[in-house]
């Protein structure tokens, strides 16, 4: 209410140079202070704001940023957060192996093995860089916040106490009505569709093979349609869980 | 025998009132001022919403040093407390409770008596803001000494108001004389003696003496402890003690429209009790009156307001008579 009156009150100030903004006095002598006494007797009979928190938890919002978890599987020791952390809070250590070669006279491959990653919330400032920055998806906010330590030292917490804090995330929000579709989602129901489209032409060329060897055309006709439909939910299935994996394990 | 009896219960009494109704009175301003300002107030002393509250802050206030400023006058420090509290303990003597002979002494001059007491009450703050020695303390004692000086006029232009009208000056011959339309007729008085009784116990919104916010609670600054625990007790039996003034002088004491007999002093107690509400709520609601605005309240809206009471009282009584 106050945003939209704030311009037209500028824009009158250079106008009125007398000090008449004050509001209105009321006529009754003593009004005001009735109007005072009311304020505060109605606020008396009102359930008070004050939140008892050791005896009731708060109900925070879902995107609080109380604490934040690592999902270690996704790291891939980028070390991106550790580098944009504004207070270089973030200890990450890690050691190369080598991956034997997936089929047999392929080359072999180096992967990061994260040892450790540790965030010292005594200098955190919960900016968020890090989880902005982050670009396989392996740090979040919680809303967990119960985590005060008696000494400075014990504040520094580890990848299992980070992970731990990973189940207190909460599911991210549902997409607006409207919303686009997310790409993952899109590009697994196209290959999900193509694949389909495919089964249901082999199926058909199949069919008009058997309809032009005498065969009855009603029976094959439905074996038709059945092969199609159920090409299509397999490659569907098939192709939802790909991204379901890709998301959650894929390191 | 039975006289000293009678008097040593009547003087129990009294003590007793004397020890419990100002702490009730402080846990409900605890408790009215949190919930006018969207707040709980204490809730965990003694289990049940806080009730214990005052008295764990009496057990604090009693393990902690008695400290007594270097540069102070000692016993004049040491004396303020007692002096700002037991005056108001010799009032609530005075005070009639209910019909008859329910009252601590029946004071024949007890208009007089009352009045005087009272202000006996602020030299406690005065001697306290004078020995401690120190600026903020020197400056909280003078602003009491010209609060004094500008509140008790009216206070007592406003209790002769009802002198005149019951032609007495005893508690008990006032109550006697009551009418219920002396509600209406002296409802002017009424408001100038309680106003000016709050200005005089310095509550807010008149504690420019105690300011907390500029003069650190002026008179008391350098008090710790158990005296500054009575300072503080003397307040709030102030605020009894004007309460019940107010009831007796003003809405007719133990009056009432139902129950005239042996129910007297419970509507004594109801007046007083609503009475101390509005003291809280006048608290709570208003912010501190400037110095120079408290003296022209005074000076200029509550001694003509009396005068004119006073006034006003006179005609009617030429008039009935």
């Amino acid at each position: 209410m106050a945003e939209p009156q704030q311009p037209q009150q500028q824009h009158q100030q250079p106008q009125q140079h007398q000090p008449s903004q004050q509001p209105a006095r009321s006529r009754i002598p003593g009004s005001g202070l009735a109007k005072g006494l009311a304020v505060t007797l109605r606020t008396m009979t009102r359930r008070s704001v004050t939140a008892q928190y050791p005896d009731a938890q708060p109900e925070l919002p879902p995107r609080t940023r109380g604490v934040i978890g690592l999902f270690e599987e996704n790291c891939t020791v980028c070390m991106l957060c550790a580098r944009e952390c504004p207070d270089w809070c973030i200890y990450i250590d890690s050691h190369k192996e080598t991956v034997p070669p997936a089929a047999p006279g392929g080359r072999e491959r180096s992967r990061n093995v994260l040892d450790r990653f540790a965030i010292d919330f005594s200098l955190c400032m919960y900016c968020g860089i890090c989880i902005e920055v982050c670009p396989f998806d392996a740090l979040f906010w919680s809303p967990e916040f119960e985590y005060a330590e008696t000494d400075i030292h014990e504040l520094t917490h580890e990848r299992d106490k980070l992970r731990e804090w990973m189940w207190t995330v909460p599911a991210p929000p549902a997409l607006d009505p409207a919303a686009e579709e997310p790409k993952e989602v899109a590009a697994a129901r196209k290959a999900a569709e193509k694949l389909a489209a495919q089964e249901a032409k082999a199926a058909a060329e199949a069919a008009e093979a058997a309809e032009a060897t005498g065969a009855a055309d009603n029976a094959a006709d439905n074996a038709a349609d059945n092969a199609a439909d159920n090409a299509a939910d397999n490659a569907a299935d098939n192709a939802a869980g790909n991204v379901a994996g890709n998301t959650e394990g894929d390191a | 025998m039975t006289g000293t009896l009678d008097v040593v219960v009547r003087l129990l009494a009294v003590f007793v009132a004397f020890l419990v109704l100002p702490l009730v009175v402080g846990q409900t301003e605890h408790k009215v001022m949190a919930h006018m300002q969207g707040r709980l107030g204490p809730m965990y002393a003694g289990g049940f919403h806080g009730w214990a509250q005052l008295v764990a802050d009496g057990v604090k206030f009693a393990q902690k040093e008695d400290v007594v400023p270097a540069g102070a006058d000692r016993r004049i420090f040491q004396l303020a407390p007692a002096v700002a509290l037991l005056p108001y303990l010799l009032v609530l003597v005075a005070i009639p409770i209910g019909p008859g002979n329910q009252v601590g002494q029946s004071v024949d001059a007890g208009i007089f008596f009352v009045l005087a007491v009272m202000g006996v009450g602020v030299l406690g703050s005065m001697m306290a803001g004078w020995a401690s020695a120190n600026k903020f303390s020197l400056l909280g004692g003078l602003r009491t000494a010209a609060q004094l000086l500008a509140y008790e006029l009216p206070m007592v232009l406003a209790a002769a108001s009802v002198a005149m009208a019951a032609g007495t000056v005893s508690l008990v011959g006032v109550l006697d004389a009551f009418h219920w339309w002396w509600v209406p007729w002296q409802i002017v008085g009424g408001l100038v003696f309680f106003t000016a009784g709050l200005a005089e116990l310095q509550r807010p919104p008149f504690d420019m003496p105690v300011a907390d916010s500029e003069i650190i609670f002026g008179a008391y600054t350098e008090y710790t402890g158990l005296r500054f625990a009575l300072f503080l007790l003397s307040e709030y039996a102030g605020i009894v003690v004007l309460c019940g003034l107010t009831t007796v002088l003003f809405l007719g004491g133990w009056h009432g429209p139902f129950g005239a007999d042996g129910l007297g002093w419970l509507w004594t107690l109801l007046k007083t009790a609503v009475l101390a509400f509005v003291v809280i709520w006048l608290r709570v609601s208003y912010p501190r009156l400037r110095e120079d605005q408290l003296q022209k309240l005074a000076w200029t809206v509550l001694i003509p307001l009396a005068l004119a009471q006073i006034a006003l009282t006179g005609v009617v009584k030429v008039v009935i008579q």
